[in-house]
């Protein structure tokens, strides 16, 4: 399961960071503003048409992503109380 | 033209301020630094440079240095690469800094402290400054200063960069000097190449911080959450957008009448006292052609530009402009740009120039020039002289469906300007390789926060400060060139036609002529081009002046309507339209596109494409209203 999968509003545990081999420098990218395994995220909402851009709530900050960029980030267990 | 590099304090000590983009650091910047700012470049590069003095109770100063924002020292954008350098003591021009200011968002110490251990790994001496330590406060965080400094192993102090007062603490910890005694280890052992593979460790040191201080609970900002679920919201946030925009637009129109008339009647006040005031000389017409209505026709856009600019001030400083970034991703993506290009977009709707200089907040090469190459394309407030005298001279003042002609027209230029923008972007995303590409977005959305007087007041100030300096390089030397033109050589003895005919603008609109021909354009109207290339607006008194009339400014366009409305067919005018929404008629433009891109090259592209499209649509409008009979 990635984020780009995740339902609305729902918290999630990040197990990796892993993008298709084209594009492996999205990994350091995205561990430096805080996608970090262990990290607490969820989606808030996306945008309109296409479900694309996401904007994600990671730790404490909100970032806007790309599809592609939320596809790269995999997901290992749903949160408690989320 | 690049500008000059600035050395303005080189003796006192250099203070650099560190810390992750949004964490208060610029507001904090200004209220350490106040009006001692000065903005420039770095050197070979288009990073702004923002050095401030700070006045220490001694009376001394220290040189203070707002570092480009970064989440890591591991340089991937060039505003990085500036910061990194700069730490490292390897910036051309740039002395290594004396002591570093690391500056956290309070609120977020989670992402915020993984750059200060990055940061110590530099070897400067280090102070951590906790900022919007009252937000924490009032979220219910409990920090605890003293416990964080021995966690880190480095001096804590607290600020609130949006009060006055708010920086106390750090003025008195820069005060006691206490770096003086520390020694900085030697730049050569910090490998910024090395800073990638740290992050997951330094996440670890950091979580292991915040269990013992008992922070390691999320405590996210409720306002903005809920704020957000309104403004983010699919159908409700773009609807919120759209309205935002219109009153923007509304404001920049409505409100800069009036300062805009004032500013045009006092260049004429001006041209009138030179005129009576000097000899009837050719200096004197150098003066007033050339320099009194050259700076005066290009001064008269600052309103415009300072209103709009105060409102993407606020919006920027508020936390909503990367929001309407990300609810109009969508449609910039359909053509291969991100929703980062929208605010260089926007401001380009006052004038290209500042739109242009915006783009540097653009961190991918290709979509900033894209962005560059377009910005022109939008119905720039220049434009509006030439659309009003055109209007109102030959679309008829009447009423479809209850709307008025003359207003849908003006509404269609603006659109069309933003279509062929568009298309634009369009084909080069077909056409290039990386245009096809899906680059990261990766856009922070900070907590929302209320704009502070201090903070929109300097932004707005160094604004005008950049715009003026344009005015008084480039720009003028441009409009004097083409007064040169367009007044030699002077007409002889018992001429009977108006000056300009006999000068070289003259002989260039007559050979121009032929090229226009097809477009439907007279040789009048090619001559006026010439000097319309200074800016669009002068073509309209360059009109006035083939068609012999001794007015100037304003009255022109009053008297030249009726003239013009017999002169011309209908289908000569809206080809005229058509070329106007298209033709790059600002030299000052390219100017700018030169500077940003550091090369010929854009800016020949920019030439060359903006004419070509201008050209075809102005033959294709031309034909059309042949054929339908308004020839």
């Amino acid at each position: 399961m990635n984020l780009a999968e995740a339902p609305l509003n729902t918290a999630w545990r990040i197990l990796k960071v892993q993008p298709p081999q084209e594009q492996s420098d999205l990994t350091q990218q995205l561990e430096e503003i805080g996608f970090l395994p262990g990290e607490l995220v969820s989606v808030l909402t996306h945008g309109y048409p296409g479900r694309d851009p996401l904007v994600v709530r990671v730790g404490l900050s909100t970032f806007a992503l790309r599809r592609a960029e939320a596809q790269a980030i995999q997901l290992q267990e749903k949160a408690p109380h989320a | 033209m690049r500008e000059a590099k600035i050395h303005l304090h080189p003796s006192g000590p250099l203070v650099a301020l560190v810390g992750n983009p949004n964490c208060g650091k610029t507001a904090l910047f200004n209220l350490l630094t106040g009006s001692h700012q000065k903005v420039a470049n770095y050197a070979g590069v288009t990073v702004e440079r923002k050095e401030g003095k700070v006045i220490q109770p001694n009376g001394k100063h220290l040189r203070l240095l707002d570092l480009p924002g970064t989440y890591s020292l591991y340089p991937r954008s060039q505003d990085e690469r500036v910061t990194c350098n700069v730490l490292m003591g390897q910036a051309e021009g740039e002395k290594r800094p004396d002591v570093v200011v690391c500056v956290v968002d309070a609120t977020n110490l989670r992402r915020n402290l993984r750059l200060v251990l990055a940061v110590k790994r530099l070897g400067l001496p280090t102070v951590l400054v906790l900022n919007m330590s009252d937000v924490a406060e009032r979220r219910g965080l409990n920090i605890d200063p003293q416990q964080l400094s021995a966690e880190l192993g480095l001096p804590v102090v607290t600020s609130v960069g949006v009060k006055t007062g708010g920086d106390e603490a750090l003025r008195a910890w820069l005060a006691q000097e206490p770096w003086r005694q520390a020694t900085a280890t030697a730049a050569s052992e910090f490998a910024p190449s090395n800073e990638s593979s740290q992050t997951t460790a330094d996440h670890q040191v950091v979580q292991g911080i915040l269990q013992r201080m008992g922070l390691d609970q999320l405590v996210p900002d409720p306002l903005s959450d809920r704020l957000d679920r309104v403004l983010l919201h699919p159908v409700l946030g773009q609807l919120i957008l759209v309205l935002v925009l219109f009153l923007v637009f509304q404001a920049v129109f409505s409100w800069a009448e009036a300062p805009m008339e004032a500013i045009k009647s006092m260049t004429e006040w001006s041209a009138d006292q030179a005129r009576a005031w000097l000899p009837n000389t050719w200096w004197q017409s150098l003066l007033v052609d050339g320099v009194i209505a050259g700076a005066g026709g290009v001064v008269v856009f600052l309103p415009q530009i300072l209103i709009l600019f105060f409102f993407i001030l606020i919006l920027e400083e508020s936390g909503y402009l990367p929001r309407a970034a990300f609810l109009l991703d969508r449609i910039m993506g359909s053509v291969g740009l991100s929703g980062r290009s929208f605010i260089p977009l926007l401001s380009s709707f006052a004038c290209a120039i500042p739109g242009i200089m915006a783009t540097r907040t653009i961190a991918n090469t290709r979509d900033r020039m894209v962005t560059i190459l377009i910005a022109p394309l939008m119905t720039c407030s220049a434009r509006l002289p030439v659309y009003t005298l055109l209007i109102s001279a030959f679309i008829p003042a009447v009423r479809v469906y209850g709307l008025e002609l003359q207003g849908l027209v003006l509404l269609a230029l603006y659109i069309a300007g933003i279509v062929g923008a568009m298309g634009v972007a369009w084909c080069l995303k077909v056409m290039t390789q990386a245009g096809r590409q899906v680059r990261p977005l990766m856009m922070e959305l900070p907590s929302y926060h209320l704009p502070t007087v201090r903070n929109v007041a300097i932004g707005l100030w160094q604004r005008v400060q950049i715009f003026m300096r344009r005015v008084g390089g480039i720009i003028l030397l441009l409009t004097i060139a083409l007064w040169f033109l367009a007044s030699f050589p002077t007409p002889p003895e018992g001429a009977t036609q108006a000056a300009i005919e006999y000068s070289f603008a003259g002989w260039l609109g007559h050979a121009l002529a032929v090229v226009f021909e097809p477009i439907g354009f007279n040789w009048q109207i090619s001559l006026a081009l010439v000097p319309g290339m200074a800016a669009r607006e002068v073509a309209v008194s360059a009109l006035g002046t083939v068609y012999a009339l001794s007015s100037t400014g304003d009255n022109t366009s009053e008297l030249l309507a009726p003239i013009i409305a017999h002169a011309w067919s209908t289908a000569t005018a809206l080809s005229l339209l058509a070329w106007f929404v298209f033709a790059p008629q600002c030299l000052s433009t390219i100017a700018a596109i030169k500077r940003e891109t550091g090369g010929w090259t854009m800016p020949l592209v920019a030439l060359t494409y903006l004419f070509a499209l201008a050209y075809v649509a102005a033959f294709i409008t031309y034909r059309i209203a042949v054929w339908a009979g308004l020839g």
